[in-house]
């Protein structure tokens, strides 16, 4: 199926929670739809039998300076399309529902995310730091992090 | 006589340098080549040890996160003396790569432990290895254990 039917498939079915489709450009296309939404369109977009996205391939933070974005990549076994979903987040305290429930992979994807910017997907089954050590300071894949002196007293 | 007994003791060293196997990135594969048939170290007798605790030698071979170097740290102490380390590649002697602008990599692996002997490389081909191995062997071969007690 091509993204601008799944747009107007989420569009007629989800009405003002999605926002727009950049298809221009984009491989694969991106429906972006709002943070709080993110859960009940991942879950029609796995469970309909039309679209049945089963295989979420990647799940990654976005830092766009003045806002952040998490991006997930979907595919269909079935029917061997694809599609992209975005939900943009403000800069204070970014938070959006968790899909671990919807997609079990994406669990380590999210504890990434959060490590690295710190984004909260609330209600996951585990949100830890996932590549940096527990106690670190700050997630540095933001633009304005700010390198530590030391880490535990070597030099960094 | 303690001259002797110096040079027995440093020759029995050198010549069973057992050493940890200790990689951590991409320099660990030119250390198994090493090891393996056609560069041979046992032949100097450089065999690796799974534990730190039957090893002289520690080979780190790779790049060292923060994460990772507290357990570098936890390995070395368990190490029975006399122990020796030697820094293969350029990630283990600088940071290499991850010099200039990395949060996360240890810039050189004597900011937590004593190195001996840095061999560079990226990765260092196994004759670098040995090379370095032998260097060791020599530095090794100076040292006084007895002489400088007297």
């Amino acid at each position: 199926m091509e993204a601008q039917a799944i747009f107007d498939i989420l569009k007629g079915k989800f009405g003002d929670a999605v926002v727009e489709l950049q298809g221009e450009g984009y491989s694969p296309a991106f429906v972006v739809v709002a943070a709080a939404a993110v859960k009940e369109v991942s879950r029609f977009l796995k469970e309909d039998p039309n679209l049945s996205f089963d295989v979420l391939m990647c799940l990654s933070g976005v830092d766009y300076k003045e806002k952040f974005a998490v991006a997930y990549h979907l595919h269909s076994l079935k029917h061997r399309h694809a599609i992209g979903l975005k939900a943009m987040l403000p800069r204070e305290n970014p938070s959006l529902p968790t899909v671990d429930d919807v997609w079990p992979a994406a669990n380590f994807n999210e504890r990434e995310a959060f490590d690295l910017f710190g984004i909260v997907f609330e209600g996951s089954k585990d949100l830890r730091r996932i590549l940096l050590p527990p106690d670190w300071e700050g997630h540095p894949l933001r633009k304005d992090y700010k390198y530590p002196d030391f880490y535990h007293g070597i030099k960094v | 006589m303690v001259g002797n007994a110096d040079l027995f003791v440093n020759w029995a060293r050198k010549s069973s340098l057992w050493y940890l196997l200790f990689a951590t990135a991409c320099c660990g594969i030119e250390l198994m080549q090493a090891g393996a048939s056609r560069y041979d170290m046992d032949r100097f007798g450089a065999v690796f040890r799974a534990t730190p605790r039957q090893a002289d030698l520690m080979l780190v071979a790779g790049t060292i996160t923060h994460k990772m170097a507290e357990r570098v740290k936890r390995l070395y102490d368990q190490m029975p003396e006399p122990k020796y380390v030697i820094a293969m590649g350029s990630c283990a002697n600088t940071g290499g790569p991850f010099y200039k602008d990395s949060y996360c990599v240890v810039k050189g692996v004597d900011l937590i432990i004593p190195v001996d002997v840095f061999i560079p490389g990226c990765p260092p081909r196994p004759e670098a290895l040995i090379d370095g191995i032998m260097k060791l062997q020599k530095i090794i071969m100076r040292r006084k254990n007895y002489g400088a007690k007297a």
